[in-house]
């Protein structure tokens, strides 16, 4: 058995193998997904973004577990989670240190965390999220929960991978709103402000709900939650829903486990509201077309690159520094066709 | 898309009751500064937390340190646990407080360094890069 089927199977080495192929993106990694495509579709994507300290994984760590040991009437879940930190720009290196607050999560067999380092490349992290995120997919696991700092458009992006956004605050940090500040308010469609036992917290309440008030999303706005990118002009797909979801404000103490059910509660009122209203599948439909549209491009440069001619393009490219040409120009000169070699 | 060369993947685990991280923290940091993804786990993690971590996070190396004293119950413990679970190819250090004679009897046990108070991280980086350079060419 091969290890895409043996990953099938529930074999957690070989995922684990097969996700470190993925996140590489070697040729094994890109057939693996090509055979994992068709199982994907049936998981729900919690992305959990916000500054760093927070409480994200603690946060994670909860969810996790409620969904784990949920209440007598519900069946547990399998929970599948990926930690997403900053690589160091100056070694590439990183310290992954999520798992340290998900210890509750160890020796239970329905949960795979897996941490993920940054590696510098905007479109290349989204990239390699999404697969992961298609990977634990496929093979079974129920609720994905994608943690990442938000701090700029790489995390917002991936954030965008989600179906449900949970944009995570705490008082305490200084007057400002962290989530304003990073312009990630505004794909939230639940905003946590955790650490609620601290002081300030109605504070951090209060301004968060002027922005929501002012913010008041048209349905179009929020249905731009879907995108990986800034959508393309041309990239609204016909059938746009026309309803909307108003973002809700939950507190939560992740350390002490309070607010996580009323949290829970609102995912999944978030995730019945994507599907009676049809946003799912133009989200699902975005969301696969930016995708497309990004590998297309790479595929090109790609290819352009390798059927070209260095020399000239070396040549334009000098011509371009010396503000002889513009780079308008410069770009038709090397898609020209006849006067290559 | 480039094709991205593989990062090497370390766990940096804190086996047994002591409370002191300062050491494995300081170690942790000199592989990130040497290009390495460190999984950092905290305190009190039992062997069976360590290969289930190792294991989902598909390292190359664990990297153990050990105060207390226990390494001659943890370090067994934990290369079985490898051995059962089909995780022989991950290259096992320890770091800490180990007494001169207790370090063959861990080498024989497989793992590849020891390293005591004072060890320069850089060999212990070395160290690693040609273990685990020897064992999982991607
Ligand atoms: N007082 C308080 N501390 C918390 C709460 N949630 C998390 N913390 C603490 O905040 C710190 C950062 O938590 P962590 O989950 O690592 O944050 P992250 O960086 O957003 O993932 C840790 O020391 C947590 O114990 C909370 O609800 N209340
Ligand atoms: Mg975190």
């Amino acid at each position: 058995m091969d290890i895409v089927q043996e990953a099938l199977s529930g074999n957690r080495l070989a995922l684990a193998r097969l996700l470190t192929q993925i996140e590489s993106d070697t040729n094994e990694g890109r057939e693996a997904l090509t055979t994992l495509f068709p199982h994907t579709g049936r998981a729900h994507l919690i992305g959990v973004t916000g500054a760093p300290g927070t409480g994200k994984s603690t946060l994670v760590n909860r969810l996790a577990h409620y969904y784990r040991h949920p209440p007598k009437d519900q069946s547990p879940k399998r929970v599948a989670i990926v930690a997403v930190d900053p690589s160091s720009p100056f070694s590439g290196g990183a310290v992954l240190g999520d798992r340290v607050r998900m210890r509750d999560l160890a020796g239970d067999s329905g949960v795979f965390i897996r941490s993920m380092a940054s590696r510098g490349s905007l479109g290349g992290l989204a990239h390699a999220t999404a697969g992961i995120v298609q990977a634990f997919d496929a093979v079974g696991y129920d609720v994905i929960l994608i943690e990442t700092v938000g701090a700029g458009q790489a995390e917002v992006d991936i954030a965008r991978l989600a179906h449900t956004t949970l944009v995570v605050e705490a008082p305490g940090f200084g007057d400002d709103i962290q989530a304003i500040k990073a312009g990630i308010l505004e794909i939230a469609d639940i905003l946590v402000i955790n650490k609620a036992d601290r002081p300030g917290v109605e504070i951090t309440e209060k301004a968060l709900r002027g922005m929501l008030y002012l913010h008041k999303p048209t349905a179009s706005e929020l249905h731009h939650h879907g995108g990986m990118n800034a959508m393309p002009a041309n990239g609204m797909p016909d059938d746009e829903p026309v309803e909307g979801w108003q973002p809700v404000i939950q507190r939560t103490i992740a350390t002490e486990g309070e607010g996580v059910s009323e949290l829970v509660e609102h995912i999944a009122k978030h995730r019945t509201y994507l599907q009676e209203s049809g946003v799912i599948k133009y989200k699902d439909r975005v969301r696969l077309k930016t995708d497309l549209d990004v590998l297309l491009r790479e595929m090109l440069v790609a290819r352009w690159r390798n059927d070209s001619n260095e020399q000239k393009y070396q040549q334009v490219l000098k011509r371009l520094v010396e503000r002889k040409i513009s780079p308008w120009l410069a770009a038709q000169e090397l898609l020209s066709k006849g006067d290559e070699l | 898309m480039s094709m991205t060369d593989r990062k090497i993947r370390v766990i940096i685990a804190k086996p047994g009751l002591d409370g002191h991280d300062r050491g494995a923290k300081v170690v942790a940091r000199a592989l990130r500064d040497a290009g390495m993804e460190v999984i950092y786990t905290g305190l009190r993690q039992t062997p069976e937390m360590i290969t289930e971590a190792a294991l989902q996070e598909d390292v190359d190396a664990i990297g153990l340190s050990i105060l207390s004293g226990a390494h001659l119950i943890i370090v067994p413990r934990l290369m079985e646990l490898l051995r059962n679970n089909g995780q022989e190819h991950i290259r096992v250090f320890v770091g800490g407080i180990i007494p001169d004679e207790d370090i063959p009897r861990l080498k024989e046990m497989g793992v590849v360094g020891v390293y005591g108070p004072g060890t320069l991280t850089d060999d212990i980086v070395n160290d690693i890069r040609r273990a685990v350079g020897s064992i999982n060419p991607i």
